[in-house]
């Protein structure tokens, strides 16, 4: 009976097409405004690390001013000055740690028709690519002695290698970085982690830096810091090395902490960390350390802003208007066909026969309805990355994904399935000797 | 066969109360043509659809080869319906969308039947009914006679033991009724029971019985008729 249902289904629809094709567009305009703002909602509070994300942490210590918190009403700074960064890092050797800041070099690419280029830049320690589990097309990450030996060695984007070396593998090659020459020990596969959750200071959807450097260089080097940096108070005109001993804020701690037993011990340490730098008169509020693992970070950082959230309850609220509409058009419909309701019941049709025919027919609406939706919220999406061209995270957000596609038909069919419950069961309720007389 | 005893139907709304049918009391036997004439709003109709299980009754009991069929569940009565009785509708009441071939096919894909068997039982009714050639044209196509022929070989293609006809011949020519007539006839010849609700006595004359309905009950008074009235009813 499927495919006889189905049959009765399109001539349906071929016999009403106004009707049915104004509930195609009810349905497929709140499923194409629905899906545009879900796609972006979904790109943005999606879980970057799903299968660490419960066990990689963000470390905060509030060094801050005694007179003002951070933030209100009583948050530590999201980052960390070098003294405590380094401090840590060191105290806590026998815990998984990452320290890390962004910067930026001047790549000198050889050839004199080539011309030196700025690139971003992450200082950082060698756990990183291992704790963020970052994949490599060529080497490995540099080891704990080359961060320990101020070793000059990069880790390359598959970008800028793309760049610098027409995408070979370039281990063991020379770059050179502000006048300083530095080996090649590793070439990153693609990764773009979203969002850019273990530096949310620096561009929320960024790309990640195109080269990777040993936070000891950096510093020796003195890298200057390309991110945000905030200071409660000033540091005099002691350069670089004053801005170390400062209690500026510019570095992104992060450790891996797999129990619950393990991140106790964490809290312990920074606690006794805390305790013993206030006998040396720093950290003048009280004690205020924390760790977050990813979700909660994201969630502290807002990274999915309110307006989204907003624009979510706007567009769900949307569709329902555009399901109510496509329920007053099935109405509109079973009252033009309560003739036909009746004579199939004369003709044998039970309540659930006809339930059926008027549900497949429902269904076959939706999914017209659903690509229509799934076109709507491509249209949508574009238009989303022309108005916000400028902005180059954008165009990581508005990628629709299969799951997607596969979530706006589906959304659309039990949409209609939902708006067709009440006008299929009136029209199953029609006395069936109520319209066979009417000429 | 078809055994109505003191059946009553009342249709209510928030102020009125309707008997459409008091009391009705009528046994129809295998093999009869019976046509039920009266005037209108007398319950003819009424009568009909409970017959033709299209409303349920208020009170009594109707039985229908034996089986008491008031206290049917939705899907027993379509199953009854379906295998038991056809129907023959004024407005004939083919489906627009669908051809000659599917409107008679609808009844059978209700019934389950596979693709043969509907293909054979389509194609002998349409022959029956002189339209076997036309199986892809539309209602539309078809004139009003033709198109009541359509709703007979429908009817019949289940082959049902009642064929339930009303005012089968109100929306045609006389030339046109009376050969639909003459069909009915020989579908009656042939064993099939009708019951044939008319409000034109001299077509009510062609059945083999008639009963007259006034004020939802079977009545003897219709004079100008030769009556057979079912023995104390009334």
């Amino acid at each position: 009976m499927f495919r006889y249902y189905l049959k009765l289904g399109l001539l349906s629809i071929r016999a009403n097409p106004a009707l049915s094709a104004l509930m195609v567009a009810a349905i497929g305009i709140g499923i194409g405004a629905c899906m545009t703002i879900v796609t972006i909602y979904y790109v943005m509070s999606g879980n970057p690390i799903p299968q660490k994300s419960e066990i990689l942490f963000n470390v905060q210590v509030d060094s801050w001013s005694p007179d003002d918190p951070y933030d209100e009403p009583n948050e530590p700074p999201e980052q960390m000055t070098y003294l405590d960064a380094t401090g840590l890092y060191q105290a806590g050797d026998d815990f998984k740690q990452v320290i890390m800041f962004l910067s930026d070099r001047v790549v000198q690419p050889e050839g004199e028709d080539n011309l030196p280029f700025e690139i971003e830049s992450r200082a950082t320690t060698h756990d990183f690519f291992d704790m963020f589990e970052v994949p490599f097309q060529y080497g490995s990450p540099w080891s704990a002695s080359a961060d320990t030996a101020e070793e000059r060695v990069i880790v390359l984007s598959q970008a800028l290698n793309e760049k610098l070396f027409g995408g070979a593998d370039s281990i063991g090659e020379q770059v050179m970085l502000n006048g300083e020459s530095y080996r090649v020990v590793g070439v990153l596969d693609y990764w773009q982690p979203i969002p850019k959750f273990y530096d949310l200071n620096n561009n929320d959807y960024g790309m990640p830096a195109q080269l990777f450097l040993p936070f000891s260089v950096a510093v020796a080097n003195e890298h200057g810091s390309a991110g945000n940096t905030n200071c409660w108070k000033p540091f005099g005109d002691g350069g670089y090395s004053a801005f170390l001993n400062s209690e500026c804020i510019w570095i992104q701690m992060w450790a891996e902490l797999p129990t619950a037993a393990e991140q106790d011990r964490y809290r312990q340490f920074l606690d006794s960390y805390v305790t013993e730098q206030k006998t040396l008169g720093r950290f003048p509020r009280d004690l205020n350390n924390r760790i977050s693992n990813v979700e909660e970070w994201l969630e502290i950082q807002e990274v999915v802003d309110e307006d989204v959230s907003m624009l979510l309850g706007l567009a769900t609220l949307f569709l329902v208007v555009c399901l109510l509409n496509t329920i007053g058009l099935l109405l509109a419909k079973v009252m033009r066909r309560t003739k036909d309701i009746s004579l199939r019941r004369a003709l044998g049709a039970s309540k659930s026969s006809l339930f059926s025919q008027y549900i497949i027919e429902a269904g076959l609406i939706g999914i017209a309805g659903g690509v229509l939706g799934i076109a709507l919220t491509w249209l949508g999406l574009r238009g989303i990355l022309n108005l916000f061209s400028e902005m180059d995270f954008v165009q990581y957000l508005v990628k629709m994904d299969w799951v997607m596609v596969m979530s706006a038909v589906l959304l659309a069919v039990v949409s209609a399935l939902a708006a067709a419950l009440y006008p299929t069961w009136r029209a199953c309720s029609i006395t069936p000797a109520s319209q066979l007389r009417i000429q | 066969m078809l055994k109505m005893t003191n059946v009553s139907k009342v249709y209510r709304t928030d102020t009125v109360e309707t008997h459409a049918l008091r009391e009705f009391s009528l046994q129809v036997d295998e093999g009869e043509f019976v046509s039920v004439t009266g005037p209108s709003g007398s319950g003819k109709t009424t009568f009909l659809n409970i017959a033709g299980l299209l409303e349920e009754l208020s009170s009594g009991s109707y039985e229908l080869d034996g089986r008491d069929i008031s206290k049917l569940s939705d899907k027993e009565r379509s199953r009854v319906r379906n295998e038991k009785i056809g129907f023959i509708f004024q407005s004939f009441n083919l489906i627009p969308e669908l051809n000659i071939f599917d409107n008679v096919d609808v009844p059978l894909r209700y019934r389950g039947f596979k693709a043969d068997e509907r293909r054979r039982r389509i194609e002998k009714c349409l022959d029956m009914v002189g339209l076997a050639s036309r199986p892809k044209h539309f209602p539309a196509q078809l004139s009003g006679g033709q198109q009541q022929r359509v709703a007979i070989a429908r009817a019949l293609a289940g082959e049902p033991r009642f064929l339930l006809a009303d005012e089968p011949t109100g929306n045609l020519d006389s030339a046109m009724a009376d050969s639909v007539l003459d069909l009915l006839s020989e579908i009656n010849n042939s064993g099939t029971t009708i019951i044939m609700v008319t409000h034109e006595l001299t077509l009510a004359d062609r059945a083999k019985r008639n009963i007259y309905v006034r004020d939802g009950q079977v009545s003897d008074e219709a004079p100008e008729l030769q009556l057979a009235v079912a023995g104390g009813q009334g």
